[in-house]
């Protein structure tokens, strides 16, 4: 769990973004923030945190070294449209829900749902539905990211 | 429908006659920009799509700004495959070490960006061209991939806040220290997902190097854009650099129309602003100077695509006068492109600054982000001109940066410690019609 404005440089500091590889990346995930990290995270682990999550750089490599962490989600208050728009894009699942961070604590298992935008929190047996994605966003997640999407969208385009 | 400028340059790029904040729409595309950060993945991403060539080859601008010139092997592969695709796909607008500098300061120097158009970046700095009164905003790697390959973006279009700027910026006062002040007032995402318009009589006062500092750092407050309505001051730039570049093409100016509707709406005073700074380690912690300790410095850093255009060195140049950079600080001057870097050293600024002990460096992101030619030390502090002051932005997460305007940066460095521009440098010049230094 963190704070508010977790920023794209505490994610993955720029002293990395010369590698794309997702486990180089990953092995650097929120070191300047929370230096145990990359050790501590489990497979399929979720982070819960505050507003604004994702603020700052454009760098993609963000949410690529989350998922590559293991990280299958993040929960936050707020996100930055950047971020979001780049897990998105990149197939790391993003759900604003303040009210489940407020009931959130540290080590709680939480789990979310996208196609029926839930978030659940497991430990407390609370679930809370937020504002679902935009049809033409869940497109997007249903194609299995941009790529395939953009993809898609050309075939259709030619034939 | 009444409309404001970013939804009608929307709408026109749509295809539509209006278009409502929140919906989402398919976009045309004026010109596509990616870095030597951001080029590689897209071009891993477009190569995944499977186009076999870019929607137009002249609408891609490809820039080798934040680790040139190459810091490393690891950074001069990243440049080499951006090179690579800009050969193969015979992009127009590559610009190599040498021949660019940092993007947000070089497209419209380049006459690269024009009023009306929709500019998408894969740097969220991208928000900076909206000074010239086009929609740009900045997206990842991925998003400008799918631009290359289909010319077309989606976006939400965004809630406007209207930020209404009266008075006269006074003495030291610029585009950043206006900025800072907007951001000190609404939080870090005050403006989140929105667009920022800023307009009224204090922006009229503004030089377009102010401008384009203004909205820079629209991403500072979580906005999608940042856009000023262009008025004369705007075109008479146009009008400059299309002469200087020989880029003549047709411009086609939108304006908001005066009963748009705005999801917010700022006041501010402009004559009461005073040079401002922001401390450790978020830009909201922005404070006039004068209510900052004098703090004692081990760097200070004019550069970035915030404040390191040929206005910003002039201030600096004026500050610094026949000083010194105190003994137990080093000064970073790093202009922002080569054509500024030409003219300032053609004014003999460069040499002025080199002469008082400051390094100068050829064009690069460089320490802006922490990567090369002046990365910070466990517990240093640095005063920087740049717009992000994050934990760990500018080298070691202990490292700590406080953000400011040139005139605050070179007043920081002769006096070695934080002080206001006035105890350097009592007397005032006037440039672009503004009493900035
Ligand atoms: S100067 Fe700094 S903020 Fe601007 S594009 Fe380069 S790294 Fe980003």
């Amino acid at each position: 769990m963190y704070g508010d404005n977790v920023d794209t440089d505490v994610i993955i500091p720029a002293r990395y973004l010369t590698t794309t590889d997702e486990s180089v990346l990953a092995a650097h995930a929120l070191e300047d923030l929370d230096p145990s990290f990359a050790s501590s995270v489990q497979e399929g682990d979720v982070v819960v945190a505050g507003a604004n999550f994702g603020c700052g750089s454009s760098r993609e490599h963000a949410p690529v070294a989350l998922k590559g962490a293991g990280v299958s989600a993040v929960v936050a208050s707020s996100f930055a449209r950047i971020f979001f728009r780049n897990a998105i894009n990149t197939g790391l699942v993003v759900m604003a829900c303040p009210e489940a961070v407020a009931a959130t604590e540290p080590g709680d298992a939480v789990c979310v749902d996208l196609a029926k935008a839930e978030v659940r929190n497991e430990t407390k047996g609370i679930a809370w539905k937020p504002e679902p994605l935009p049809e033409f966003v869940m497109d997007i997640v249903r194609a299995g990211g941009l790529v395939p999407w953009t993809k898609g969208r050309l075939e259709s385009q030619r034939s | 429908m009444a409309q404001t400028i970013t939804e009608k340059i929307l709408a026109r790029r749509a295809g539509r006659t209006d278009v409502e904040p929140g919906e989402i729409v398919m976009c045309k595309v004026d010109l596509a920009m990616a870095n030597d950060v951001t080029a590689p993945a897209a071009v891993t991403a477009f190569n995944k799509i499977g186009a076999p060539r870019v929607w137009d080859r002249h609408k891609v601008a490809l820039v080798a700004s934040h680790f040139a010139p190459a810091k490393d092997i690891a950074s001069a592969k990243l440049m080499t495959r951006m090179r690579a695709f800009a050969i193969e796909q015979e992009i127009e607008h590559f610009f190599d070490v040498g021949r660019g500098g940092i993007e947000h300061i070089l497209l419209p120097e380049e006459a690269l960006v024009l009023p009306g158009e929709i500019i998408i970046g894969a740097d969220s700095h991208s928000c900076t061209y909206g000074a010239l009164g086009c929609f740009s905003t900045g997206v990842g790697s991925t998003d400008l991939a799918a631009v290359l390959a289909t010319g077309e973006i989606w976006l939400r279009v965004p809630e406007s806040m209207k930020i209404v700027y009266s008075g006269r910026p006074g003495r030291w006062v610029v585009g950043k220290d206006l900025i800072l002040s907007v951001i000190a007032r609404i939080g870090d995402d005050g403006a989140r997902y929105m667009a920022m318009e800023h307009t009224g009589e204090g922006i009229a006062h503004l030089s377009m190097d102010s401008r384009l500092t203004l909205t820079n750092m629209a991403i500072e407050a979580g906005a999608k854009s940042g856009i000023i309505p262009p008025d004369a001051r705007t075109f008479g730039y146009i009008a400059e650099r299309q002469e200087a570049t020989g880029r003549h093409s047709e411009l086609e100016p939108l304006h908001s129309d005066p009963d748009a509707a705005y999801a917010q709406t700022l006041e501010v005073d402009v004559d009461a602003i005073e040079p401002m700074i922001a401390k450790p380690s978020l830009p909201s912690r922005a404070v006039p100077v004068s209510e900052v300790e004098r703090m004692k410095v081990d760097q200070v850093f004019i550069g970035s695509c915030t404040n390191a255009r040929i206005e910003d060195l002039r201030i600096a140049a004026h500050v610094l006068g026949e000083e010194v950079v105190a003994p137990h600080v080093r000064l970073m001057v790093i202009p922002a492109t080569q054509r500024v870097w030409q003219q300032a050293n053609a004014e003999g600024l460069l040499e002025r600054f080199a002469a008082a002990g400051a390094a100068v460096s050829t064009p690069t992101c460089g320490a802006c982000l922490g990567a090369h030619m002046g990365v910070l030390g466990p517990g240093e502090v640095c005063l920087s001109t740049s717009n992000r002051n994050y934990v760990g932005r500018m080298g070691d997460p202990t490292a700590q940066v406080y953000l400011a305007n040139p005139a605050v940066a070179m007043a920081t460095a002769v006096a070695g410690a934080i002080v206001h521009p006035d105890e350097v440098r009592p007397d005032v010049i006037e440039l672009e019609g503004a009493l900035v230094g």
